[in-house]
Formats: C-alpha cells, structure tokens, sequence
C-alpha cells in the first residue's frame, strides 16, 4: 500500500466536505434539519399531514409543516426583494412592516369605502389590491429615491416610513378598523374552497417563480451585484447604480404589496400598530440567515427564501414547546446569534481555511495516519 | 461586514432584553405602541386666547396617541365630546407617546394658565416636578386611565380601570360556565402590560386553585391577531384537546377563532369551544350577538363623564375621591342585546 493511494481518497473527502460546508446553502439546510429532527424527537407525529374539513365545509390540509409553509409565506416573499436591496444597497430596509400596514389600510379603504362595516365591497378585490400594489411601489419609490439619488444610508432613509407609516395607515382609514364582509377575500390567507392546499403556499411559490425568471432571463442579478460589489466599476461599465437601487426598493414595494394581501386576508381587517409587527426583522435576519453578506454585493435568492423558513420554523417549534412567554425572545435571540454567527461569510471562509489546514496536516502525517483515515472513510 | 453582523447581533440582544424587561411599562390599552409613531401634534379646540368668555372652563388635556389603538380612538372621542364649548369647557388637547414630550405640553399648559390639567401619563415617573408647578399655579390636575408614580398630594383625584377585577369578572364568569373540565388555551398581550398583568393574574391563580382547571398553552401573543392564530394553530397541530380560549383582547380571538375555523372546530354558545375576548370593540360584540363567541370584558375608555362630575365637584367646593374605579361590565353572548353593542362597543 503506497502512501499516494490513501492520501488521495482522504483529500478528496475532506474537499468534499469542506465544498459542502463552507456552501452558502448549508447552514440554512442544516438549521432546517436539526429542526426537523428536535421537532420529530418529541413528536412521532410531526409530519403527519391530514386532510380534515373547515367550519365552512371546505377540504384543508393540516399538519405542522403545512402551517409553517403557510405562515412562512409573508416572510419569504418579502425575502425576495430584500435580498435585492441588501445587495443593490449594501443595507437594509426596515420599513417593510409599516409599508405592510399602509398597503393593507389602502386596500381596505378601496374595498370598504368610508364605512368601516359595509355589507357588501366598493370595488373588486383585484382593483384593491392593484391599488395597494401602487401604494406599496410608491413607497419602496420614495425609500428608492432617498437613497439612491440622495446617497442617504439605506437604514436611515427607511426609518422615516418606519416611524411614519403605521400612523399613515391609520390616517387613510380615518382610524377606523374596517371588517371586509365578503368571504372570497379570505381565500388569499386561508384557503380556495375546493383547494386544500392554504393560499399563502400558491402565491409564495408564484412570487419565487416569478423572480426566479426574471433573475435567469434578464440581467437584473448581475447588474444588482455589480453594484453592490463596486458602484463605481460598475458605473463605468455602464450600469447605472442609481437605476438599479431604485428598482431594487420598488421590487420590494411590490413584495410588501403582496404580503399585506396575504397578512390582511388572514383575519380580513387591520389593526394598524400591531399588523406585521417586527417583520422587518425577521426578512433581514431571513437575508442573514441565508448567509447574505449584509454589506452587498454577491447574492443567493435561494438561500434567504430558505432562511425565511428557517426562521418560521423556529417560531412554530417554540410555539410548540411551552416556552414561558416571557423568556420567548431569548430563545429566539440565541438561536438566531448562532445561525447568524456561522452563516457569516467571513465565519465559512474560516472553517474554508480550517479544512485546507487539516488537509495539509493529514498530508503530512499521512504516513501514521494513512491506516486510520482510510478507516475512518469506511 | 464585520459592523453590520455586530449591529444585528446587538439589535437582537437588545429585542431580546426590551421584550423581557418591560414590565415597567405601563400599558392599559390593548395594542403594542413600541413601533408606533409618536403623535406630536397639539390640537387646539375652540381655543380662542382672547375670546373673553370667562364663564367658561379651561381644560388642558394630554393623551396619548389616538391612533395606539381602538381603546383610545374611542378614549379621545369621548374626551372630544365632552370637552366643548357647549358643556362649558374651553379646551386644548396635546398627544404624544411620550413621557417628555407629555410633560413639555404640560408645562404649556400650566403657562397658558388652564384651569384644570388632565392627565393619561404615558409612563408612570417623572412627573413630580411638572406636577408641583401645577399646584404652585393653582393648576388642579385629574389623572385619567392611568396612574403615576408622585405624591397624591400632587394631583385632585384619578380615574383609572382595574385590570385585576376585569380578569376576575372574566374567570367568574368562566367558572360559572360549569364545565365539568377547563382546558385553557391562554393567549396573552404584550408582558409586563398592566392589561397583561391583570387579565393573566386571574387566570393562573384559578388554574392554581383548582383541580379541573388546566392550562394547555400559555404563550403571549402580543396583542396581535396573526401569532395567536398561529399559538392556536400549533395546539392544534399538536392533537391537544382544549375547550376554552381565554384572549387578552378581541384582535388575539379574532385570530384565535380564525385557527378554530380552519381547523373545522366548532366555537360559540352551546359549541365545542368557549372563546373569550377584552375591550369590547364593536365588531367583538357583534361576533357575540351571533353566538360565535361567548364573552367579552370591557376596558372601559369612557372616562370624560367621571371627570366632568369631578371638576363639578371641585367647582362646587367639594372634594372627590382620590382614586375613583370605573364601572366595568364583562359580556355574554347568551344575554348580549344590539343596544349593548350600539351603547359599549368601540
């Protein structure tokens, strides 16, 4: 047995692993993971799905992973366009909740009229929620504005709308707290009679697709990391940085737009300061999560959609646990810190070169090593 | 790189910590105001410096944000109402989230020489000095809503709910029920709420008390619909049975319900689940009138009247009582009439 022959298969393996590893992709897959197996530990049942019927007589799905695919919705969408800005912008837009509670309070206003308890609606949900997808842009166009022509920090800019915009919402609806009569708005956060599958599921698969296409056939992803790498090589090559953070924040505008459909059908009213409350947090940590790099540049869609998820995991298992409510937040803060932690980029360059190192190591002392590594493999 | 993964670290700490620690924070009504805007308009009503009419009396009124939540929509309403020229009164309102920027309307107030400051403090310290000024102006101060932390020497009287007797009411209530077993799903507000603290207060003691009595899931939901539909959707998904659920406010049943309804569990008057709400919104009522729910317990934000009859009082040389409590009511479904809703909803 030469030394060549087990040098090699050891370092083939460790390259294998450390590739696998240092992925961005696979911190947020091991998170989901060990989350499965906590959850499956103590309940046999987790991943039961049974079909039952709603008290309208409808068929639905239910079962633990249907409710967080269900509930995870509103965050992987607006993910999507989070992940845009964060790379475009080299930061983030914290306003996300607010402008979800302005576009809902402009689709209620659409659908109620002035009257806070119509017996029917004033127009067709689809005009509601085209013109909530208006209002969403124009704010993601003012965040856009501010801080791609005025250069103002991404997180500054967007604390105007976020202190703002949940007394705009209230504003727009003269405070009051409109009940939308008509059950056919509830199938976009519940479910289409017929269909047991929850709505939010369908409309977050179509906005993945969506933008999935987008990034393969147009240029928008490259351009959006050109920027976010280096503005001004990227302003030389003829792309123009202002342009593409703009678009950036209208994307998300569009995004917020259609979580507040999802957020506002759920219950079919609004309650202005507490309707999506903190999930401004959660779609960044979700970018973060997916081992974004928060300061821009290169990213990976895939990824922060999966950490939306992982992160809507981790609230329904702590749901599941009886957790004291009180020291909730705490639990979550250490789960994420840690998640956070090793999925930082410079965090996986680390452990990249922890792997190279053990690999000289072993390519060294492959000679009393050889018989255990090979071992080791089978 | 290396900053920014430091500041969310930090933010989530920090998250962490204020969602732990403030229980300090006193917070009667039923919505969350941490996001909320901090309303910073003064609004002056009828306020004619030089009218001449000095008949009238001069009330300066500092509240909080109308926009918190429906509670105070309705609160300023009332006070709104109340307060006008045609009742006698000359007055100005001034709203703010805020302990400082409160006390900086005050000290206006008191040098625009009101007769009478009314007060819903947004927090309950720092208001000593303010306050001495007042009374070294001959200002006469009434608290409403909420209570402060200074000497009631400092203040004519306060006019404040009782978060424990409205939990009580509710329990009572539910004791009477005559399950022969309560599995309790409790859905609480935002922790450390002095609503919070009251409506849980007489929950868990009865659980603690007696043998029937069994809380299935304890898990603050924070005043918001959407998470306690996903607290009652994980008991569900569980295969726990339960049959009351005990929300801290109207919103978290909404939600509640909303997780009952997907899961084809029967809820209401004479069904599988007793549901349970507080504050009394209109819509609330109306789920009650239709059986759907079974109770629901007043915050009552109606407070102008009491204050009227105190400065009427004070006019007339008589002194009120220091600490007054509202009346409050809890509703049932099976005796709830569309006058109740029309007269107490808000």
């Amino acid at each position: 047995m030469s030394n060549n022959d087990t040098k090699a298969p050891a370092n083939k393996f460790l390259t294998v692993v450390k590739k696998v590893v240092s992925h961005q992709m696979f911190i947020p897959i091991m998170a989901l993971l060990i989350l499965a197996i906590v959850n499956l530990a103590f309940d046999p049942n987790f991943f039961k799905i049974t079909l039952g019927k709603n008290n309208a007589g409808n068929p639905i799905l239910s079962g633990p992973l249907i409710t967080i695919l269900d509930y995870g919705a509103e965050t992987a969408i607006l993910a999507i366009g989070m992940t845009l800005v964060t790379a475009a912008a080299g930061g983030q837009d914290i306003s996300v909740g607010a402008t979800i509670a302005i576009a809902g309070s402009a689709m209620l206003r659409v659908l109620c009229g002035t009257n806070p308890s119509p017996d029917t609606i004033q127009a067709p949900i689809i005009v509601a929620f085209l013109v909530a997808c208006l209002v969403g842009m124009a704010c993601g166009a003012f965040n856009g504005a501010l801080v791609s022509f005025f250069k103002i920090q991404p997180m500054i800019a967007t604390l105007i709308l976020f202190t703002a915009g949940r007394s705009i919402a209230a504003w727009i609806n003269l405070n009051k707290l409109p009940v939308v009569p008509d059950p056919k708005f509830a199938y976009f956060g519940g479910i289409i009679p017929g269909i047991p599958v929850p709505t939010p599921i369908f409309i977050m698969i179509a906005c993945v697709l969506i933008m999935a296409l987008i990034l393969k056939f147009t240029n928008l992803g490259l351009y959006t990391q050109s920027v976010g790498i280096n503005e001004k090589s990227a302003k030389l090559n003829g792309i123009n940085p202002i342009l593409i953070k703009f678009i950036a924040f209208v994307i998300l505008g569009l995004c917020v737009a259609v979580a507040a459909l999802i957020k506002v059908s759920r219950i079919s009213t609004i309650n202005y300061s507490v309707i999506a409350k903190d999930i401004e947090m959660d779609a960044i940590l979700a970018v973060a999560l997916g081992g974004n790099a928060l300061s821009g540049g290169k990213f990976n869609m895939w990824a922060s959609i999966l950490g939306a998820y992982v992160f809507q995991f981790l609230t329904t298992t702590l749901y599941k646990f009886n957790i004291a409510s009180s020291a909730l937040p705490a639990y979550k803060a250490t789960v994420v810190i840690l998640l956070v932690f090793f999925s930082a980029p410079k965090v996986r360059e680390t452990i990249g070169k922890g792997f190279k190192k053990l690999k000289e190591s072993i390519g060294k002392s492959s000679k009393g090593a050889a018989g255990k590594a090979s071992e080791g493999e089978a | 790189m290396k900053k920014v993964v430091a500041l969310i670290m930090t933010a989530c700490v920090a998250f962490g910590l204020m969602a732990c620690s403030n229980s300090d924070k006193k917070d009667t009504t039923a919505a969350n105001n941490e996001t909320e805007a901090a309303g910073k308009d003064t609004e002056k009503a009828g306020g004619d410096e030089g009218g001449g009419s000095s008949d009238l009396i001069k009330v300066g009124i500092i509240n909080n944000d109308p926009n918190e939540s429906g509670y105070r929509t309705a609160n300023d309403a009332d006070l709104q109402k109340m307060f006008c020229k045609e009742n006698g009164y000359d007055a100005s309102f001034a709203y703010s989230l805020k302990n400082d920027e409160q006390i900086k309307y005050a000290q206006g107030f008191i040098q625009d020489e009101v007769d009478y400051l009314l007060l819903s403090a947004a927090d309950t310290a720092g208001w000593d000095t303010v306050l001495q000024d007042a009374k070294n102006a001959g200002v006469k101060v009434i608290l409403f809503d909420r209570t402060i932390d200074a000497d009631p020497s400092l203040y004519e009287a306060s006019i404040v709910s009782d978060m424990d007797k409205e939990g009580e009411t509710a329990v009572n209530w539910l004791a009477g029920q005559g399950l022969s077993e309560y599995n309790v799903i409790h859905i609480q507000g935002v922790m450390g709420s002095a609503a919070q603290q009251g409506r849980s207060g007489a929950l868990d003691k009865k659980v603690e008390a007696e043998a029937n009595w069994n809380i299935v899931k304890q898990q603050t939901a924070e005043w918001n619909a959407e998470k306690a539909q996903q607290i009652v959707q994980s008991v569900i998904d569980s295969g726990t049975s339960f049959n009351v659920i005990y929300a801290e406010n109207d919103d978290m049943a909404k939600g509640a319900v909303a997780a009952l309804d997907a899961a084809g569990i029967s809820h209401g008057v004479g069904k599988d689940v007793i549901v349970m709400g507080f504050d009394c919104n209109k819509w609330a009522l109306e789920e009650l009138l239709k059986q759907n729910w079974n109770y629901d317990g007043q915050c009552n934000p109606f407070q102008a009247s009491y204050i009227d009859a105190i400065i009427k009082d004070l006019e007339a040389g008589k002194t009120p009582e220091k600490t007054i409590i509202m009346d409050e009511k809890g509703f049932d479904a099976a005796t709830i009439t569309q006058a109740d809703v029309d007269n107490y909803g808000i």
